[in-house]
């Protein structure tokens, strides 16, 4: 199968790759996927007092898009807030990234992986 | 050295420069290109006397006689012609039919047809090595049963049947056994008469002679009978009809000729190379050899790379050809349902390459590939997520993971 342009180049040079401290108050992370089904993300955001993301991680274990994906994410959340990072949707990636249909899934578990961060951060702030 | 480097042999091989001589000289006008079913001209002559010898050259490589060949477009339709070719032929004997959960598709599916014709299939599992054992087919055989159809090697593990028990036991029962040999010709010693195997499928492309022919052996005696799935001219003893491929059946015969006197030399060497590639990666943390590492061909390798997807891992190798254990590829996300059957879990499936070496690979080859494997393996470890539990003792297993 061919890759695009854009799924080697994140695939190549990962944007973001790493991990923060789950039990700093200021990070939200989100965990999706199932090793079983191939594909696992884990995306984190460190989150500023003005509510605005300043710096995102990943690290993904699955094929290249599903990579290109969280890579890809992780450019696009930092600067926007939790309401505006919460809300891309997963055809956007899947467009940017020019994925195939059988990798829609790819981008879907992106979206969800931000989701669940800024789920997972809301949380901690709303006890 | 060309890249990408082939590591994919079991699943296609190019052809030999000297069978490629050897088909080429019958295909233009001033060569060998007659009809063999034209009695009435030297043409045909000619071209029945070069088919006749490839008869003999397939026949000697599996100790047959040359009357049992019959030729057929591959080892798919070989198996399709054996398995529902006994199943109807023989049908009022009997329903049942044994096979195993590791064969390829075309038995697999052969059987599932037969299932909707009201045929009884029982699918055997292999131990955690990819061995079916011989006592699991004895115990298996019933009253009904026709037909026994297992492979002689697997084609994503390697691993080697132990046919000639088997055959042992199918014929104290009175029980048809076929055998798909499709990855083990030319590879592994057969013998069809000391094995006591009825039917054998093989093809020519897996040993360096050309896509789109192959046999399939139909025992004399004890005398075993099919019913046709191509009619037409009655060629090949009536059992496949349609007219022969000079160039393909000539490429064949000299593929197996050349395989009968170089295999044993091969085998060394190959095993040789492929212990080379798995010393060079066997020292990397949580890496595991899929199937029996010693019941099994030279050639092979199948390694899961824990913690890696292969699909990921092959897109890395793009220097390397080489085969997923994983299906991601395809529209279904299901891993190998080979090396499931084995018991491993879904993501160590997915976790799984086959190396598979031959007649031209190199130890430079083998080395670059090494190379390769690391760096790819260290990368994609440095972004997976289950490396990084792994590494701080997390127990995967421990986790709720939400299956999409």
């Amino acid at each position: 199968m061919a890759y695009s342009d854009k799924v080697l180049d994140h695939y190549e040079n990962p944007r973001n790759v790493g991990k923060m401290d789950a039990e700093d108050d200021t990070v939200g992370t989100g965990m999706v996927g199932a090793p079983a089904c191939g594909d696992v993300m884990r995306l984190q955001i460190k989150v500023g007092d003005d509510g605005v993301i300043q710096d995102a991680k990943f690290k993904t274990y699955g094929c290249g898009s599903a990579i290109a994906s969280s890579s890809l994410l992780t450019e696009w959340v930092k600067g926007r807030t939790l309401d505006e990072a919460a809300s891309i949707k997963n055809t956007e990636i899947a467009e940017e990234l020019a994925l195939p249909p059988v990798k829609i899934h790819c981008s879907v578990l992106a979206e969800d992986a931000i989701k669940a961060a800024v789920k997972d951060f809301r949380e901690k702030h709303s006890a | 050295m060309n890249s990408p480097i082939y590591f994919d042999y079991a699943a296609t091989t190019p052809v030999d420069p000297r069978v490629a001589q050897k088909m080429s000289d019958c295909l233009l006008a001033e060569g060998n290109f007659g009809n063999s079913a034209s009695r009435s001209h030297k043409f045909g002559w000619e071209a029945e006397e070069a088919i006749e010898i490839a008869r003999r050259q397939a026949a000697d490589l599996i100790g047959a006689d040359p009357r049992e060949i019959v030729w057929t477009s591959g080892a798919t339709e070989s198996d399709n012609l054996a398995i529902k070719g006994i199943a109807h032929f023989y049908q009022s004997r009997g329903k049942h039919i044994i096979t195993s959960k590791i064969e390829h598709k075309a038995v697999l599916d052969s059987c599932r047809q037969l299932e909707r014709e009201g045929f009884e299939v029982t699918y055997l599992e292999p131990d955690s090595a990819g061995i079916i054992s011989p006592e699991v087919v004895s115990e298996t055989i019933r009253e009904d049963t026709i037909l026994v159809s297992l492979m002689h090697v697997n084609n994503e593990i390697g691993v080697i049947t132990d046919i000639g028990a088997i055959g042992e036991i199918c014929r104290a029962k009175k029980v048809f056994f076929h055998v798909d040999a499709a990855q083990s010709v030319g590879k592994v010693d057969i013998d069809v008469t000391a094995m006591k195997i009825d039917l054998l499928s093989a093809c020519a492309h897996k040993i360096y002679g050309p896509k789109g022919i192959g046999i399939l052996y139909v025992s004399r005696k004890p005398r075993v009978r099919l019913e046709a799935q191509m009619h037409g001219g009655g060629h090949e003893r009536g059992m496949r009809s349609g007219t022969l491929a000079t160039h393909q059946i000539v490429g064949m015969g000299e593929a197996f000729r050349i395989a009968k006197a170089e295999m044993h030399a091969e085998n060394i060497r190959i095993m040789a190379l492929k212990q080379r590639l798995w010393d060079g990666l066997s020292d990397m943390e949580e890496v595991f050899i899929n199937g029996s590492p010693d019941q099994r061909v030279p050639g092979n390798l199948n390694v899961s790379f824990n913690f890696v997807e292969g699909e990921s891992l092959i897109m890395s190798l793009n220097d390397l050809a080489v085969s997923s254990g994983s299906a991601c590829t395809s529209a279904s996300l299901e891993p190998s349902y080979v090396l499931r059957a084995l018991g491993l879990n879904d993501e160590m499936a997915h976790s799984s390459l086959r190396f598979s070496i031959g007649r031209f690979t190199t130890e430079e080859n083998v080395d670059f590939a090494i190379g390769k494997i690391r760096a790819a393996v260290e990368k994609l470890r440095e972004l997976s997520p289950l490396w990084d539990m792994y590494k701080d003792g997390v127990d995967l297993n421990s986790i709720e993971w939400a299956a999409h």
